[in-house]
C-alpha cells in the first residue's frame, strides 16, 4: 500500500492505496467523490474527465500515484461554495445539454478546459473537442449549443 | 425555473427539476451506492460460445486473499433457485407454444454464448474478486457453434427442447389473399436486407448491489433497472420464491436504458441471492466490455419484403418474410419483438389492404437479444419505408408522391395487421417536412456538392409508431404475462405541497420536470410545491415502468386520474367549509369556488382541513388527502411523423456525412417541448447510428468481435448533425392529455431516412446497414451490376 496525497477541489486529500488504484478509483472509492463517473475500460467515454493541474484528464487512464501532489478538480469542485451554478452547468441546465446525466460529469469537466481557450468557439470547434467524449442520449445537440453557450459566458476564464 | 401557477405551465419549456444534482455530481447511480458490510462481485463469463462444462474448480480463487465465496450454477440449483423467465408467450403457426429452454442465472452444464455467466467471485474488495476470478478454473469442452441465423435451423442444437433452433414460426394477416393479389399486380418491387444487429451502450454500465437484513429477513437491492416493480415481481414469483413484500428494489438515477434496462439479468437474481447466504451487501457493477457480452442486444432481423402495386403506384398488398436471430436465451420481452412489436406495425401510414408477414425466431449461440429504443417497431418502418421509396424509384414516380396516394386519411383506421390507429394527419408531417428541410431547393444543392466532387441524395421516411402497449386483456390474449398499466399516487401534504408517485421510471427522459407538469398545470400550483418520486418498490404501489415511449400516455394518465380523486375530495371537503352544496363547488387554478360568488377556500386550506379535520365532515369523510389511480389504456397511442436525410458521399472514400436532417413528428399533445425536443435529438443519433456505424458483429466460432467502443462505433460528436426539428399536433382521441409518446420515434425513423438518402446518392437499389465508409465505398465500385 502506498499513500498519495493530493489537493481535490482546493482541499488536501491523502489515502493509502494500491499501487495498481486508478485516480477514478481514488476519487470514487477512496474519496467517495461519485460524481466523476466510468463508462467504458478502454478511455474512450469520458465519463471519467477531471481537471489536474488544470488541463482536462481521463482519470481512468492513469493510476493515482501519477497524481501524486497534483491539484485536481472533480465536478463536485465545479459549483461556487453556496452551491450557485458555474456558468458551464448553468449553460447545460439552460440548453437541456443533459438527459440522463451520466456523461455529464465528464462533459462539463472537458468543456471547462475547453472553454479557457476557447471564448467563442464555432460549432465545428466544439465537435471537435468532444471526440473523447460519449453520449447516448442527448445526441449531442444540446451539449454542442450548451458548450458554446457556456464558453461565450465564461469569456476565456475559468 | 419558479413557474407561474396557471396553466402556462402545460406545454412550457421549463428546465429540468432534476438538472442540479447531475450537473454538480451529486446524483445517485447504482454504482455509487456504498453500503455497510459491503462486498464486491465479479463473474467468471464463458469464453467460448458453445461448450460443455466439464468441470469448474474453484478451490484456488476460494481461498484467495479477501474471498468470501464462489458461486456455480450447481450452487443455485441446488438452493432451488429458478431460471429466468419469459414475460411473453408466442403461440406458433402449429397452434404450439414457443419453445422455452431454461435460462439459469449461472451455466448449468453448458454455455451457449461468449459471457454467459458461469461463477461468481465475491471478496472484501473489487481487485481481490477480480484476481480471484482468474483462479477459477473451467474445463470445457467445445462445441460447434452458430451465429449466422441463416444457418441456425441446420446447425446442431443449443437446447435439447429446441433441436432445429427454433423458437417459434409465427404468422400474422391472410396469406392466401395477399398471394393473390401479388399474382394480379403491375409491379412488385422486392428487397432482402438485414436489419444490423445492434448494441444498445447505455454509458452507465449494468449494477446491482444487494443487501439483506436477517432482523427482518428482507432483502434490498440497487439496481441500474428501468422498471423496479417488474424486476421484483420477475424475480420473487419465478426465480427466488420470495414474498415481495420481503424484497424492496431500488432504481435509483439510471444513467440511460434504451430498452438494455427493462429486463431481469441473472446478475441482479445472483447478488440478490448471494446477500442472504454471506449476511453481506454484494455489489456488481459490468466493465464495458461486460456489457458487450451480457447487456441483451436489439434488432437482427433478415427479411425478404416485397411490395405489389397496382399502374399508379398504389399499394395492393405486402408480403415480409423474417428470420429474427433471438440470441442463446429467451431475454425478458425478447418473443414479442419480432412478432407483437413488428409485424403489426407493417401498415406504416399506409391504407395497404392486405399484408402478411411470416416471423421464424431462431436461437444462436450469441448473446440474448430484446427490446432496444424502438424495438420491432424501428424494423417494420425499415421494411415499410425502404420498400415505398424503392417502388417509387422503379416506377419511376416521385417518392413523395406515392406516399401521398397511399396515405391513410380517414380515422379511426383499421389496418389489415390488427391495430386500429385513432387519429393522424400525416400529410401535415410531411408538408411541413417538406418546407423545414427545403427541399425544393434540393437540385441546386446536389449541384453545388457536384462540384466539390461529392454525391448529395436525399431519403425520406413517414413513420408510424405504436406506443403505450394495451390494453391488458387484449396483450394478455396474445401472450403478454403482465399487465399493461400503470401507477400513479398523489400525496398531498397538510400544507398544501405535492408529492407525485409515479410507477414509470426516469432514466434521462425528465419525468420529474414533465409529470409535476402535468400536476402544478391541473391543481393550479407552482412548480416548486411539486416533487415527483419514482424507481423504489417500498415507495411507490406498483409499476410497470418505462419502456415503448409508454410513460406520459400510460404512466401521466394514471396521475391524471389520480388527481381528479384529489379534486373529487377536495370539493367535498371545500363544500363543507364553505357551506355550499358540492354540485356548486368548482375547482379553478388553486381555489375551491362556489359558482357565481366570491366564496372560496385555497387548495392550501382545504389540503390542512382535511388533515387538521377540526371542522371536517368526518361522520361523511375520512380525513387525509392522498388518492392512487391504476390506468389500463383502452388503445395504444400512434405518433407519427416525416423525416427527410440529405447525406454528401465522398466518392474517392465512401465517407457519409449527414449534411442535414429534418423530422416533423406528431406526438399529440406536448407537455414540455424542450424535453419533447432532446428524445428526438437522442433517437436520431440512434437510428444515424444503427444506418452510419453501429454493427455488432460475430466471427464464426462466436466471438464478439465488435466488443468495445473502439470496435463499435456509437455516433461522436462529428458524426450527427444539429437537427432541424418540428412538430404537428393530432391529440391522443383516448387519454385526458391527448399524449402519445415520443422516446422511440428517432429511432424509428431515421435509419429508413438515412438510407434512402445512400441509396439515392449513389443511384443503387440497396446498400446494407451500416453504410461504413468501406461499405459505401465497394457500392460505389460495384454500382454497375446493382443500378436501379
Amino acid at each position: 500500500m502506498i499513500k498519495v496525497s493530493m489537493k481535490v477541489n482546493g482541499k488536501p486529500v491523502s489515502a493509502e492505496v494500491e499501487a495498481r488504484t486508478l485516480l477514478v478509483t481514488y476519487i470514487r472509492e477512496n474519496l467517495r467523490l461519485t460524481g466523476t463517473h466510468v463508462g467504458c475500460d478502454t478511455a474512450q467515454c469520458g465519463a471519467c474527465t477531471v481537471l489536474m493541474n488544470g488541463r482536462a484528464i481521463k482519470s481512468c487512464s492513469i493510476v493515482a500515484m501519477q497524481a501524486e501532489g497534483a491539484d485536481l478538480m472533480t465536478i463536485e469542485g465545479v459549483a461556487k461554495a453556496d452551491g450557485t451554478l458555474h456558468p458551464m452547468q448553468q449553460a447545460f441546465k439552460e440548453n437541456h445539454g443533459l438527459q440522463c446525466g451520466f456523461c455529464t460529469p465528464g462533459m462539463v469537466m472537458n468543456a471547462l478546459d475547453f472553454a479557457k481557450s476557447h471564448p467563442n468557439p464555432t460549432e465545428q470547434e466544439v465537435r471537435e473537442s468532444l471526440e473523447g467524449n460519449l453520449c447516448r442520449c442527448t445526441g449531442y445537440h444540446n451539449i454542442v449549443k450548451s458548450i458554446m453557450a457556456g464558453a461565450r459566458a465564461m469569456g476565456g476564464k475559468l | 425555473m419558479n413557474a407561474p401557477a396557471s396553466s402556462s405551465v402545460l406545454g412550457a419549456r421549463l428546465t429540468r427539476k432534476e438538472d442540479y444534482r447531475f450537473l454538480t455530481g451529486t446524483g445517485q447511480f447504482t454504482d455509487d451506492v456504498a453500503l455497510s458490510n459491503q462486498s464486491y462481485a465479479v463473474f467468471v463469463r464463458s469464453p467460448h460460445a458453445h461448450a460443455k462444462i466439464k468441470s469448474i474448480k474453484t478451490d484456488k480463487a476460494k481461498s484467495a486473499k479477501g474471498v468470501l465465496a464462489v458461486y456455480t450454477g450447481e450452487d443455485l440449483a441446488n438452493a432451488k433457485v429458478g431460471g429466468l423467465p419469459c414475460g411473453w408467450l408466442i403461440t406458433g403457426t402449429d397452434g404450439k407454444p414457443m419453445k422455452e429452454p431454461p435460462f439459469p442465472p449461472l451455466a448449468q452444464g453448458k454455455v451457449r454464448h461468449v459471457g454467459e455467466r458461469v461463477a461468481v467471485v465475491i471478496a472484501e474488495t473489487l481487485a481481490q474478486a477480480r484476481d480471484a476470478a482468474d483462479k477459477v478454473k473451467v474445463d470445457y469442452e467445445e462445441l460447434p457453434a452458430v451465429v449466422d441465423l441463416t444457418k441456425a435451423r441446420k446447425a446442431s442444437a443449443i437446447h435439447d427442447i429446441a433441436p432445429d433452433n427454433t423458437c417459434y414460426v409465427w404468422a400474422l394477416g391472410d396469406k392466401a389473399a395477399t398471394d393473390a393479389a401479388f399474382a394480379k399486380a403491375a409491379h412488385v418491387t422486392k428487397l432482402e436486407f438485414w436489419n444490423n444487429r445492434l448494441v444498445p451502450n447505455a454509458i452507465e454500465p449494468r449494477s446491482a448491489n444487494a443487501t439483506y437484513s436477517r432482523a427482518g429477513d428482507e432483502y434490498t437491492l440497487y439496481v441500474a433497472s428501468q422498471n423496479p416493480h417488474v424486476e421484483r415481481l420477475l424475480m420473487t414469483a419465478f426465480v427466488l420464491g420470495l414474498p415481495e413484500s420481503k424484497v424492496r428494489v431500488v432504481a435509483p438515477d439510471v444513467g440511460g436504458g434504451f430498452g438494455s434496462k427493462i429486463y431481469l439479468y441473472g446478475e441482479d437474481v445472483v447478488v440478490t441471492w448471494a446477500a442472504k447466504q454471506l449476511n453481506r451487501a454484494v455489489k456488481w457493477t459490468a466493465d464495458r466490455s461486460e456489457s458487450y457480452v451480457s447487456d441483451a442486444h436489439g434488432r437482427d432481423h433478415l427479411t425478404v419484403a416485397e411490395l405489389a402495386l397496382d399502374k399508379d403506384g398504389k399499394f395492393l398488398a405486402m408480403r415480409v418474410k423474417t428470420t429474427a436471430n433471438l440470441g442463446a436465451y429467451l431475454s425478458t420481452f425478447a418473443s414479442c419483438i419480432p412478432t407483437i412489436l413488428y409485424a403489426t406495425l407493417l401498415a406504416g401510414q399506409y391504407t395497404t389492404p392486405l399484408i402478411y408477414c411470416e416471423v421464424t425466431a431462431v436461437f444462436t449461440n450469441t448473446t440474448p437479444v430484446d427490446a432496444y429504443r424502438g424495438a420491432g417497431r424501428p424494423e417494420a418502418t425499415y421494411v415499410v419505408e425502404r420498400l415505398v421509396e424503392t417502388a417509387a424509384r422503379e416506377m419511376k414516380i416521385d417518392p413523395l408522391e406515392i406516399r401521398r396516394r397511399n396515405f391513410i386519411r380517414e380515422f379511426p383506421y383499421q389496418t389489415p395487421v390488427a391495430l386500429c390507429y385513432d387519429t393522424g394527419n400525416y400529410e401535415a408531417t410531411l408538408d411541413a417536412a417538406l418546407q423545414l428541410a427545403d427541399v425544393k431547393n434540393f437540385g441546386k444543392r446536389k449541384d453545388e456538392s457536384a462540384k466539390r466532387g461529392k454525391l448529395r441524395g436525399i431519403g425520406y421516411a413517414c413513420y408510424i409508431e405504436a406506443c403505450g402497449i394495451a390494453p391488458s386483456n387484449v396483450a394478455g390474449s396474445l401472450g403478454a404475462r403482465a399487465g399493461l398499466f400503470e401507477a400513479g399516487e398523489i400525496r398531498v401534504h397538510p400544507t398544501g405541497t405535492v408529492t407525485v408517485f409515479t410507477g414509470s421510471h426516469s432514466h434521462g427522459q425528465g419525468h420529474e420536470t414533465t409529470f409535476a407538469q402535468v400536476v402544478a398545470d391541473r391543481l393550479g400550483l407552482p412548480m416548486e410545491n411539486v416533487e415527483v418520486v419514482h424507481g423504489d418498490t417500498s415507495k411507490i404501489l406498483f409499476g410497470m415502468g418505462t419502456y415503448g415511449s409508454r410513460s406520459i400516455a400510460v404512466g401521466g394518465t394514471a396521475i391524471v386520474k389520480a388527481l381528479d380523486k384529489i379534486v373529487a375530495k377536495g370539493k367535498k371537503i371545500a363544500a363543507h367549509l364553505l357551506e355550499a352544496s358540492e354540485s356548486d363547488v368548482e375547482y379553478d387554478r388553486g381555489e375551491f369556488k362556489v359558482a357565481g360568488t366570491d366564496r372560496k377556500k385555497t387548495f392550501g386550506e382545504v389540503a390542512f382541513a382535511a388533515y387538521v379535520p377540526h371542522n371536517y365532515p368526518l361522520d361523511k369523510l375520512e380525513p387525509g388527502l392522498n388518492e392512487n389511480a391504476f390506468y389500463d389504456p383502452t388503445n395504444f397511442t400512434f405518433p407519427a411523423g416525416s423525416y427527410v436525410c440529405e447525406v454528401e458521399v465522398d466518392k474517392d472514400t465512401g465517407n457519409t456525412q449527414i449534411v442535414s436532417f429534418t423530422a416533423v413528428d406528431d406526438f399529440g399533445k406536448i407537455i414540455n417541448p424542450m424535453i419533447v425536443e432532446g428524445q428526438v435529438h437522442g433517437g436520431l443519433a440512434q437510428g444515424i447510428g444503427q444506418a452510419l456505424t453501429e454493427g455488432c458483429r460475430y466471427e464464426s466460432s462466436g466471438q464478439l468481435v465488435t466488443g468495445s467502443f473502439m470496435d463499435y462505433c456509437i455516433p461522436r460528436s462529428s458524426d450527427v448533425p444539429l437537427f432541424k426539428i418540428d412538430t404537428r399536433e393530432t391529440p391522443c382521441t383516448h387519454n385526458p392529455l391527448g399524449v402519445k409518446g415520443c422516446g422511440e420515434a428517432g429511432a424509428i425513423g431515421a435509419p429508413a431516412a438515412v438510407m434512402n438518402a445512400i441509396t439515392d446518392a449513389l443511384g443503387v437499389k440497396d446498400v446494407p446497414m451500416p453504410a461504413t465508409a468501406q461499405t459505401v465505398w465497394k457500392h460505389l465500385q460495384e454500382k454497375s451490376h446493382a443500378r436501379v
